[in-house]
């Protein structure tokens, strides 16, 4: 048995979240001489708590799911047996790892093992060419916005590059507000040195001399990890380009919670201190942005992928992938999977991979994915052999995104998704533009009094009128996109509006106004802690348990805590009355 | 300037950094009372009533006083997708309290929040930044009573 040679517990934000602080007291405690330090997030998010153990013979020993206990840091310092953790085969062949295959490896932090591990050579090669040839590489590359909207990175750049005055700025847009997206996150606390080479080449090739992070405050980690890199950058002199005379300062700057500010006109806003409104393009950001300075905003995702194109080539990365599409992306794949977590596949993979051979679904319980966020789209499995690309997606009514990948199940209600997303726009519209600000509320109300049995026919066909006039009236991206979940749910899943509508039922009932509560006497073994837990008194034990579904909120309460699972949610037996 | 606002000083007075010395208020005082903004109006020479504007425009900020624990319920999809609904109506009823309020004994405060970015732990919520994944009614109750029980 080989010797440990050092120690790695994954501490990004959902290993903590599941416990990492203590495996890593724990493991410290007994550690003695052996190192132990933190890592980043390896995309098993379902496994975390991750530990592993680097041996002196090059190998390495994973423990899953660890506990916080002595116990179970002795066992692992001891290369216990148990509790190993294998990577699934299936996962590990359809991924491909290029822009996370640092991520979780090295300590996010240590500029040296970043660069021992070929960071920043993609900068020293970068340094050996002329900024135009690093634009024609970028565009030679085929690399595309992984923001969601898809537009060729190196066209962007070449925008900036032409604009011959002394102060241009470049934007990292790390707002990531879809909700159910992850990506950037982990890229930010795992590997901050890698975002940071790219924003470097990307204001190498464009001459770009104001270099901002715009981060969303609710990622407290990702803002400490790309802190400390930027310092240790700056002490390093690596933050010194050869065709500039001073050295360039990145700027983190932290939103404060408006979904509106992913929108480049809305964040260049924001930046500038003022309420984050969109405003009509053009002008577009690389002719006016930043305080009217031409400006570049590209994602966190898309700096990630740039020192990957230099360090393998372009036309390898451009060999990746499909005709318009080229790549790996990173999707955050979470919902009604067993192995939710961060995977990055080469673009040209089918739904079906992703949700079945990488998250573990089996197939006939998903009933689809939604991709996209509150932008995208409900992909019904009878599509999932589609092969994943911008064009594709888009072609199905949703759209590629920023990664998010929620799976859905058989037993979710397609109508409340809807109203879920359309409350969600509804609330973060910016309330410039009336298609927008109007447009969703009314969506929204369609959306509600359909979910509450209340809707009608009327409702239906208002929102298929009324969608494809936000779409196009709206100002912004977020107005422009914000009917895509009703859109898409109308045009695959239209037999559960009509369930709702014409015959007061919630198929999968998860809409309260459509269900009953009701109790299972067969099952009931009479323990009353369904009685004892109910907020609101409305099951009698004295009337053979019956449930008054007049009073009940349909809060679930009594569901969770019985014991025999007696206890279930039921169409509502009213519901022609 | 209000002295009790000195340390708005750390912020350069540019108009740029005006979310900076909001966010810089907030994380001192909680929340930003009428005297914060008045306190950032003056150091960075905007009026008032546009202070205000910018601050209300963004869900970060709080004009009231939250709890000594910030409950933050995720609703995000992945959150809502496995029950969300549902936490925040058992958090709701173990506090007596709903969404934006503030416990009588200063104790709690609940928010509903877009997204932890913590999916593959859904459902999720966070007191105080520390995030709770995976809940069920159960763990959901132990957590909250542990809060309770530290006062």
């Amino acid at each position: 048995m080989a010797d440990i040679k050092r120690i790695k517990v994954g501490t990004a934000s959902c290993g903590l979240a599941a416990g990492a602080g203590a495996v890593l007291e724990a493991i410290r405690k007994q550690a003695g001489n052996i190192p132990v330090s933190e890592t980043g997030c390896m995309g098993h998010c379902y496994a975390e708590p991750i530990v592993e153990l680097e041996l002196t013979d090059g190998s390495s020993i994973f423990y899953g799911r660890v506990k916080g206990t002595d116990e179970a840091a002795a066992a692992i310092l001891a290369q216990s047996e148990e509790g190993r953790f294998v990577f699934p085969e299936k996962r590990s062949k359809l991924e491909k790892l290029l822009v996370t295959r640092l991520a979780g490896h090295i300590n996010p932090v240590s500029l040296d093992e970043y660069k021992a591990n070929g960071g920043f050579s993609a900068l020293e090669k970068v340094l050996t060419m002329t900024p135009e040839q690093v634009v024609d590489a970028v565009k030679a590359s085929g690399l595309r916005g992984r923001g969601g909207a898809g537009f060729p990175t190196g066209m962007k750049w070449s925008f900036l590059a032409a604009k011959k005055v002394p102060d241009k700025v470049q934007i990292c847009n790390a707002d990531e507000g879809d909700p159910g997206a992850f990506m950037d996150r982990s890229m930010m606390e795992s590997v901050p040195y890698q975002v940071l080479e790219g924003m470097l080449i990307g204001a190498y090739a464009t001459g770009a001399t104001r270099l901002f992070i715009y981060c969303r405050a609710e990622y407290p980690l990702a803002i400490k990890h790309l802190t400390i890199a930027i310092e240790e950058m700056k002490k390093a002199g690596l933050n010194k380009l050869p065709n500039r005379e001073a050295p360039l300062e990145i700027t983190i700057k932290e939103g404060a919670g408006a979904f509106v500010c992913g929108e480049e006109t809305a964040m260049i806003h924001s930046l500038e201190g003022k309420r984050g409104t969109p405003r009509f393009r053009p002008p577009f950001p690389t002719d006016s942005g930043w305080n009217t300075l031409p400006t570049a905003i590209n994602n966190v995702e898309t700096f990630a992928n740039i020192p990957i194109i230099f360090q393998i080539g372009a036309d390898a990365y451009a060999a990746i992938g499909t005709e318009k599409s080229k790549g790996t992306k990173i999707f955050a794949l979470a919902g009604d999977v067993k192995t939710p977590g961060l995977v990055e596949v080469p673009m040209g993979i089918t739904l079906g991979e992703i949700v079945y051979d990488i998250g573990g679904a089996e197939p006939g319980t998903v009933k689809a994915v939604q991709t996209g966020g509150p932008s995208g789209g409900c992909i019904p499995a009878s599509e999932f052999g589609v092969k994943i690309d911008y064009d594709s997606l888009g072609k199905l009514g949703a759209i590629m995104g920023s990664g998010g990948l929620i799976v859905i199940g058989n037993n979710r209600c397609m109508v409340e998704t809807a109203r879920y997303f359309l409350n969600f726009t509804r609330r973060e519209s910016c309330g410039k533009c009336t298609f927008c600000r109007v447009g969703t509320t009314r969506m929204y109300e369609a959306l509600e009094r359909i979910t509450s049995g209340k809707g009608s026919m009327d409702d239906i066909a208002f929102l298929e009128d009324i969608a494809p006039k936000i779409k196009k009236g709206a100002l912004c991206g977020l107005g422009q996109t914000a009917p895509n979940p009703a859109l898409s749910t109308l045009r695959y899943f239209k037999n559960e509006y009509l369930a709702h509508v014409q015959d007061h039922v919630c198929e999968a009932l998860a809409c309260p106004a459509l269900v009953d509560v009701a109790i299972d006497p067969a099952k009931c073994i009479k323990c009353k802690l369904c009685v004892k837990t109910c907020p609101v008194g409305a099951i009698d034990p004295a009337n053979n348990f019956s449930v008054d579904n007049a009073k009940c909120t349909k809060c679930n309460s009594c569901i969770e805590v019985c014991p025999k699972k007696a206890v279930s949610r039921v169409r509502k037996q009213s519901a022609n009355a | 300037m209000n002295s009790a606002f000195s340390y708005l000083g750390e912020v350069e007075p540019d108009k740029g950094n005006l979310i900076k010395g909001l966010q810089l208020i907030q994380t001192r005082e909680g929340y930003v009372s009428n005297d914060g903004i008045l306190a950032a109006a003056e150091h960075f020479g905007i009026p008032a009533a546009e202070v205000e504007g910018v601050l209300t425009f963004y869900a970060q900020f709080k004009r009231t006083k939250p709890g000594k624990y910030k409950l933050s319920v995720c609703d995000g999809t992945a959150c809502h997708i496995k029950g969300s609904t549902q936490i925040r109506a058992w958090v709701s009823a173990e506090l007596g309290i709903g969404d934006g309020e503030t416990t009588e004994d200063g104790l709690f405060s609940i928010e509903t929040v877009a997204c932890l970015g913590c999916c593959s732990l859904a459902p999720v919520l966070s007191i105080n930044g520390r995030v709770y994944g995976k809940l069920d009614r159960k763990s959901l109750t132990k957590i909250l009573n542990e809060y309770k029980a530290k006062g």
